[in-house]
């Protein structure tokens, strides 16, 4: 008895100055935004559970016969992820090779060569090209890459590198190359931006230490001043990547919607975005509609993994650089 | 030619090479705008704002449900995203703790990084799902989820930028914490803070793959938040693959509208930060 009604005395005491503290306005203004702040886990949490429970059906029927499956057969109640999950791969990985060299070049312009004014400017335009809407780069490649690539681009390649398997096949215009083309377009935005912070936490010591060797600015550049900006230069290009895999209207408009597995880049296909974008509000019954969410899960899953990566890649570049100053 | 001579040459090679990469990638920005201004330029006229879409076969007509359409889900967005970014921004940068603060920040990056398409599904199961109808509402909450982590970021970091001088100032004049937080630290890094947050609304405004299946589309004036709506970047995507050439001159046009629009407001954003820079250094 004694313990029972001596028990609440403390906590009343507690709660009593608890309120105090609130009073004072610090303890809930500190509350309250740590609310608001806690709101980000919350979203990210409850995004991950509502994906999984929504994916259930097809997680059960298919396991892991899911991703190495190459039919997609809704009539059927078929569905295998593997032409999408190729289409994705060999979209970004494309788009990856064109864009990086460009971009790493853009950066070393930015931030080593340019005078500091015409600098910031074509910095200000990098940062606009990033902010153009995706279904605005969609609407260019529609009209204008894709019978580009039709009528010019692809009929030359095949002349000219037609013995290469990936140069080989009907011509259609949409397909892997134009979507490879206009996710290449909307990356590099990111990875210059990225590689010219990661160019410029370079000591300036580093470089005029290489001058002072008697390297030229070309070596200073390549062999001093990028090996040093390296990580950041790699956490760029895995951000990069994951734009590229999580790209939809673009990739939508230009891929051909075709989920069948082609080694010639000419051919059309499916990325995981583009059937989720296109199917998604047309997807009849459970099973359809769960496979369509289980896509949308590996997408989810593939972009956090290389995110995590990359902005881990770019924590430690500037804490480096920091630390050396 | 000898050895240094063609060390030299190989550098001014591979240095006009970089200078070439940046002018080219920056000249595709002046041909997108270019060739929007060419396709749609004509299209842009006084029906587009104020009619509705025509049915395919007839021409003229506009799209003025889907501009009110998109102006009010992002309105909708801002509403909730910018508050809950602001105040989670004033927590990682006053408040945090180091464990607690550095999972926010990187989830909030991650969260950043999350294709928008799956944000789409995110709001279908939260919100189409439960009350079996697309919604102004549900495409709403799939943009603030985007504009969220946008918001604290960059609030957080325009906050930090504010002189520990400042604070300590206001705290040993006898300011409370939330009070210094308030009047001093806020309203210091106000320019900073509003352009994050227009940069982040500009970015949310052109989001097409989050409102397929949560705003859907829309011929008409919707008269709720209870019923799919008819926004700018959908439009584009539908008008674009139809088959229509009616339909194309029209997705010119709103593609040339909604980059006006996202463009200005990057440029109103950068204007106003510069010009804090230079007030701040007089």
């Amino acid at each position: 008895m004694a313990t029972t009604s001596a028990a609440p005395a403390p906590s009343h005491g507690r709660a009593h100055s608890f309120l105090g503290r609130l009073r004072n306005g610090d303890e809930a203004a500190h509350l309250i935004t740590l609310m608001f702040a806690c709101s980000v886990l919350a979203i990210a949490l409850l995004l991950i559970y509502e994906l999984w429970i929504h994916s259930s059906l097809s997680r059960r029927q298919f396991g892991f016969h899911f991703f190495f499956t190459q039919v997609w057969d809704p009539i059927a109640g078929q569905f295998g992820a593997l032409p999408f999950i190729y289409g994705t791969l060999v979209t970004s990985i494309l788009a990856l090779v064109i864009a990086v060299p460009l971009g790493l070049g853009a950066a070393i312009y930015l931030a080593e060569l340019a005078p500091a004014r015409l600098s910031n400017v074509l910095t200000f335009l990098v940062e606009l090209l990033a902010a153009v809407p995706s279904v605005i780069y969609g609407l260019l490649a529609f009209f204008s890459l894709v019978p580009i690539l039709r009528n010019y681009v692809e009929p030359f390649l095949k002349s000219t590198l037609g013995f290469l398997p990936i140069f080989q096949g009907p011509i259609y215009g949409v397909g892997f190359l134009a979507a490879g083309l206009i996710l290449a377009i909307m990356t590099f935005p990111f990875i210059i931006s990225i590689c010219r912070e990661a160019l410029l936490e370079v000591p300036r010591e580093q470089r005029e230490a290489a001058l002072a060797l008697g390297a030229t600015k070309w070596e200073s550049t390549w062999q001093v001043v990028v090996p040093y900006a390296k990580l950041g230069i790699m956490g760029s290009v895995f951000l990069g990547l994951a734009r590229a895999l999580g790209e939809t209207m673009a990739v939508t408009m230009v891929i051909g919607n075709d989920p069948r597995i082609k080694a010639s880049l000419f051919a059309p296909g499916y990325t995981i975005a583009a059937v989720i974008a296109n199917e998604f509000t047309e997807a009849t019954g459970d099973l359809y509609l769960n496979s369509l969410i289980e896509l949308g899960l590996v997408l989810f899953l593939i972009t956090m993994i290389i995110n995590a990566g990359a902005r881990l890649l770019i924590i430690a570049t500037t804490k480096k650089g920091s630390a050396r100053d | 030619m000898n050895r240094t001579e063609r060390r030299k040459l190989v550098s001014n090679v591979m240095l006009s090479l970089t200078g070439m990469c940046a002018f080219l990638t920056v000249s595709t920005l002046f041909l997108i705008l270019g060739y929007l201004l060419w396709n749609g330029g004509r299209s842009v006229d006084w029906a587009f704002f104020t009619q509705l879409p025509k049915p395919p076969g007839e021409t003229g007509g506009g799209m003025a449900n889907a501009i009110v359409g998109s102006g009010l889900i992002v309105g909708m967005a801002a509403l909730i995203g910018v508050p809950i970014g602001f105040l989670g921004g004033i927590y990682l940068s006053e408040f945090g703790g180091k464990t607690l603060s550095f999972f926010v920040r990187y989830t909030a990056d991650l969260l950043n990084g999350v294709p928008s398409i799956v944000i789409g599904i995110f709001a279908w199961t939260v919100v189409v799902v439960p009350t079996r109808t697309f919604s102004a509402f549900a495409a709403a909450l799939s943009l603030a989820v985007m504009l969220i982590p946008i918001g604290l970021r960059s609030t957080e970091q325009f906050l930090r930028s504010v002189p520990t001088a400042l604070r300590e100032g206001s705290l040993a004049l006898g300011a409370s914490k939330w009070r210094t937080i308030a009047s001093v630290v806020v309203p210091a890094a106000t320019k900073g803070i509003l352009t994050g947050m227009i940069l982040g609304v500009a970015r949310i405004a052109g989001e097409t793959a989050p409102l397929l299946f949560t705003a859907m589309n829309n011929q008409f004036w919707s008269s709720g938040f209870n019923e799919p709506v008819a926004t700018l970047p959908v439009m584009i995507y539908t008008h674009a693959i139809s088959p229509y050439e009616d339909w194309h001159r029209q997705a010119w046009a709103a593609g040339l509208v909604l980059l006006g629009m996202v463009l200005i407001a990057n440029i109103l954003a950068r204007f106003i930060l510069s010009r804090g820079a230079a007030s701040q250094r007089a």
